[in-house]
């Protein structure tokens, strides 16, 4: 069968477009190289909804950011993506840092961001207690907020497939012959046929785009290194604390997240591939440091875990969306760094304006359903209402993860779900589990019965992200 | 013979002191008779008991865990290993069940139930 | 909402002993709540051998102490919740617990905490590096090893010199693996002696010393580590770093007491022990909420787990019956050499010898205990070597206990 749109990369880009795509009467496939979507920068990112302030006006990014937002909270309702409007503050150190406050209030006001104010240091403590002495002007952007960036990506797949959309997994595209179309062959000997073509593969863009002998950019990849507190750390500041740019870097903010947890992070460092995902004494040094800069009291032995994500920057600084003049149909959506999340909305629905422009035809699907059951549901209910639900569906009262209460009716749940799970990753990412103070120490055996048994696969073959990630060696 | 160890019977962990004297054994350093014992056994015979698991060939995913009885000649570990490796049992199983008898002088016996 | 006199959170060794110590002193109507579907807690996945000497007068394996346990609780009847999670625990003793069957509510006259205690993770360490699989705890890999029965690694590089770092040393070395090295970031292990011998020495296992895993390599299982030698500030020593070509990690890096739900319940936490500060009957700062075991502080042997549940048991069961366990009570702390002092406060009318517990900051020689209030000695001890792995207890005599106004102070004076 011939597809008429092939997505390659399911990141919270890809997952976008398959999400609006599948909309129309079309037919959608994506390609995905892991065991899993959101396996790159979109599970590895800040995870904020971006106020708007930063990108230079003009340009796409400040474009597609101050559309994405309304766009984002509305998906995310949908779709059941907690996400919170905590506000951001951006914070300047003493009188040399106070001008970029004012040019980025500036900028806001180009870019349309609706609601700013500039705070002197002293205002933005009373909102703030913890924020440091030495911060003296602040710029307050209330329409900021905070969302789980892989929450968003699996949620936008799952509804995605639930109207129609196919996701191939542990493809990854080796080649693509231009003939009628696209004909996408994997590394493993695979092939897909599609007329039209997304090329969302973050990081591998350029990789992809030379496939078809039109690598105009090249992906620059950064990484950046987080820090992510334990719950008892997540009160520490309520808004998102960025700092001014400086010479000692950019970016280091003080977050909450969604989940209840405090992130550090991100160091900003260009490195040699985006398979350089591993963090460095260094780098976590510098998240310390500049974390504890705008926010002194951070208690940096309740830390759980660090990570670093890759992002895909280019030389340009803007995000590249267009269609190949090379090839007719495939379209580049590459370069989608910062605020990429907030845009991811607005960037699906950019594209698809391009694919309509380049000929394809978008007939709205009569059944159509954007909202996603709400998989968190058994978390929010109040104890009368478990009760009532376990008494229903016994294995929501089986505690698997304690440190996060996750249960094997969610775990179960969240391996039959589009997109299913079939790894411990895939699991963690789904349901928490794993994902609290003793990561996965105590719950990740029974995490990998219920992986095997759900799958019907041995647990020698149960994998914590995909194949040759096994945890297990074989039986005794 | 002049040797110093560490007592390995119990958590206390004594430091011991063996000297050959008139070709006897003398030990020092024990808080009780069975850090001598242990200290003469570790200078002529050394013991040590293996702890191990087996599997329950009737139950699913089931292991029964078991012991030597008794101490065996250190050298001879690796080798009770293979005998113990090479069992299975089936349930039910009670604590201080002989799975397998005389293992380089020691019986390999349950310690756990399985039902 | 039902209605029981005492409820113990956790049904390992300490809420096992805690049960039958508070059956036997006279509250029958007493209950068990587990996670697991069987007693025993992380004894179940202990099969080695060295527990119950000072308590039972036998060695047995961790199951067959739990084992011993089980049967003590059985014939006396009390009831078990198996596979139930308690979720919380409110200040006026109302337990919360999640099942198979619903949402359950307790409301418990006396509560005895007893959860235990949980492994520090590679996440609180930071160790930098990629996030492979083939890194676990090494609870983790006991688990999947001696209950599930599955091999974990082959070639194994072990960071911790705890006790459970060690018998897993052993353990995988038993079952083939080839354990390459263990490394102890500080000067001396946290281990116990017997434990070295018998599971490093016996199977040329090297202990490296100031020593730490400075880098994790592997992109989807651990391929390799890059140990180093740190300095006294634990700084890595670049040029010592060395590369070890390995498929596993195990850290044996620390235990955390499980506090979660008690410091929700609002009591009061030691910063020291990470454990419910108590008095000598293992009262928290909530009356009628005791805790005991590994929640309250991190042991080394289970025989003192039991012991220490015995008298929260006790102390739970004069809690209900209204009986006067003393009116005075003075704080404890630790002087020169010592970490902590268990209980932090002790009733000096209680009538009854008290025993004090304690970690000795570094290892030392030969040394003297002394616990003062004021100008008083009260009780004096020597032990021919001290470490922080083993812990120490000390009595202060009914009679002098009487006479204490001040603050207890434990303090340790090196002999030649």
């Amino acid at each position: 069968m011939k597809y008429d749109v092939l997505i390659a990369g399911a990141g919270v880009t890809g997952a976008m477009a398959a999400r609006e795509l599948s909309r129309y009467q079309l037919s959608v496939c994506l390609l995905e190289k892991e065991n899993d979507v959101a396996c790159g920068a979109s599970k590895a990112n800040s995870g904020i909804v971006h106020g708007g302030f930063d990108p230079e006006p003009g340009t796409l990014k400040a474009k597609l950011n101050a559309e994405g937002i309304g766009l984002l909270y509305e998906a995310a309702a949908q779709l059941h993506v907690p996400c919170k409007q905590n506000g951001s503050m951006v914070c300047a150190f003493g009188a040399e840092e106070e001008p970029a406050i004012d040019e980025l209030y500036q900028r806001g006001l180009q870019n349309g961001i609706g609601s700013m104010a500039i705070l002197s240091g002293d205002e933005a403590r009373k909102l703030e207690p913890n924020l440091s002495e030495a911060i003296t002007k602040v710029l307050h952007i209330p329409a900021a907020g905070i969302i789980c960036p892989y929450d968003l990506t699996i949620a936008a797949v799952g509804n995605a497939m639930d109207n129609g959309v196919e996701l191939k997994r542990n493809f990854e595209i080796d080649k693509i012959d231009c003939v009628d179309g696209f004909v996408v062959t994997s590394t493993e000997g695979e092939q897909v046929e599609g007329r039209y073509f997304l090329n969302c593969a973050g990081n591998h863009a350029d990789e992809v785009a030379e496939l078809i002998g039109d690598r105009f950019y090249d992906i620059i990849p950064r990484a950046g290194e987080y820090m992510l507190l334990d719950k008892a750390e997540g009160s520490r500041v309520s808004h998102t604390i960025f700092q001014v740019p400086s010479k000692e870097g950019k970016g280091i903010l003080v977050s909450p997240t969604v989940d209840g947890n405090l992130l550090c992070g991100p160091t900003a460092a260009k490195v040699a591939g985006p398979e350089h995902n591993e963090t460095t004494n260094g780098g976590l040094a510098i998240v310390q440091r500049l974390a504890a800069k705008s926010v002194p009291s951070v208690n940096f032995r309740q830390v759980i875990t660090s990570f670093t994500g890759v992002r895909s920057s280019e030389k340009n600084g803007d995000f590249i969306i267009e269609e190949s003049k090379k090839q007719k149909g495939f379209i580049h959506v590459a370069a989608i760094d910062s605020p990429g999340l907030t845009s991811c909305v607005a960037v699906a629905k950019y594209a698809l304006n391009i694919l309509k422009e380049s000929g394809l035809e978008l007939v709205e699907k009569e059944n159509w359903d954007g909202s996603r059951e709400d998989t968190h549901a058994f978390r929010k209910m109040n104890d009368e209402e478990k009760d009532a639900f376990i008494k229903a569906n016994p294995t929501y009262g089986k505690i698997v993860c304690r440190c996060e209460t996750v249960s094997e009716g969610e775990i179960r749940d969240a391996i039959r779900r589009n997109p299913q799970a079939w790894d411990i990753d895939s699991v963690k990412r789904r349901t928490r589990s794993g994902m609290g103070r003793c990561q996965g120490g105590f719950c990740s055996p029974y995490v990998m019965k219920l992986i095997a048994e759900e799958l019907g696969i041995p647990m020698e073959q149960v994998s914590k992200n995909g194949k040759g990630s096994e945890p297990l060696l074989g039986k005794l | 013979m002049n040797r110093d160890l560490i007592c390995i019977i119990c958590p206390r962990g004594c430091m011991l002191h063996v000297e050959e004297q008139n070709g006897e054994l003398c030990v020092s350093g024990n808080a009780c008779p069975r850090g001598k014992q242990y200290a003469i056994d570790e200078c002529t015979n050394p013991l040590r008991t293996i702890t191990s698991i087996v599997r329950v060939s009737n139950r699913e995913d089931t292991m029964v865990s078991v012991k030597t009885a008794n101490p065996i000649p250190k050298g001879k570990i690796f080798d009770a290993m293979e005998k113990i490796r090479a069992v299975s049992v089936e349930a039910p199983v009670k604590i201080g069940d002989v799975i397998l008898n005389d293992v380089f002088g020691a019986d390999i016996v349950a310690t756990k139930d399985v039902e | 909402m039902v209605q029981h006199d005492i409820v113990i959170i956790g049904g390992g060794p300490a809420g096992m002993a805690a049960a039958v110590a508070a059956y036997d002193n006279g509250v029958k109507d007493v209950v068990i709540l587990d996670r697991e579907e069987d007693l025993g807690g992380i004894l179940r996945q202990c099969i080695h051998n060295g527990f119950g000497l000072h308590k039972l007068g036998q060695e047995l394996t961790g199951p067959e102490y739990a084992a011993v346990y089980k049967e003590k609780v059985k014939e006396r009847g009390i009831k078990v919740f198996y596979e139930s999670t308690v979720t919380a625990v409110s200040p006026d003793k109302i337990v919360t617990a999640r099942n198979r069957e619903g949402i359950l509510k307790i409301q418990a006259k006396a509560v005895i905490l007893a959860m235990g205690c949980r492994e520090r993770s590679r996440g609180a360490l930071n160790t930098p590096g990629t996030r492979p699989a083939g890194v676990y705890s090494a609870g983790t890999a006991q688990k999947l090893m001696n209950c599930e029965g599955y091999m974990v690694g082959k070639k194994v590089v072990i960071l911790g010199s705890g006790d459970i770092g060690l018998i897993m040393a052993r353990r995988m070395s038993l079952e083939g693996a080839k354990v390459e090295a263990v490394c102890e970031i500080l000067p001396y292990s946290g281990g116990l002696n017997r434990n070295i011998v018998q599971c490093l020495e016996d199977y040329g296992i090297p202990l490296y010393l100031n020593t730490t895993v400075a880098e994790i390599h592997g992109t989807k299982r651990v391929e390799g580590v890059t140990i180093a030698q740190v300095d006294a500030n634990r700084n890595i020593i670049e040029e010592t770093k060395r590369y070890i070509d390995c498929d596993t990690l195990l850290l044996s890096v620390g235990l955390i007491p499980e506090n979660e739900l008690t410091r929700e319940a609002g009591i009061a936490i030691s910063p020291v022990t990470s454990g419910a500060l108590v008095d000598e009957n293992c009262q928290t700062s909530i009356e009628g909420i005791f805790a005991c075991g590994n929640v309250l502080q991190v042991h080394d042997l289970v025989d003192y787990v039991s012991d220490e549940a015995e008298r929260a048991g006790i102390g739970a069961v004069s809690y209900v019956l209204g009986e006067n366990k003393g009116s005075i009570s003075v704080a404890t702390k630790a002087g020169k050499g010592v970490r902590y002092v268990l209980p932090q406060t002790v009733h000096t009318d209680s009538g009854k010898d008290t025993a004090l517990f304690l970690r000795v900051t570094e290892p030392f020689g030969k040394v003297r205990f002394t616990v003062t209030s004021g100008d008083e000695i009260l009780a004096t001890a020597q032990r021919l070597k001290a470490a922080p792995g083993e812990m120490e207890k000390l009595i202060i005599p009914a009679e002098k206990l009487a006479r204490v106004k001040e603050e207890i102070v434990v303090t340790l004076d090196e002999l030649n």
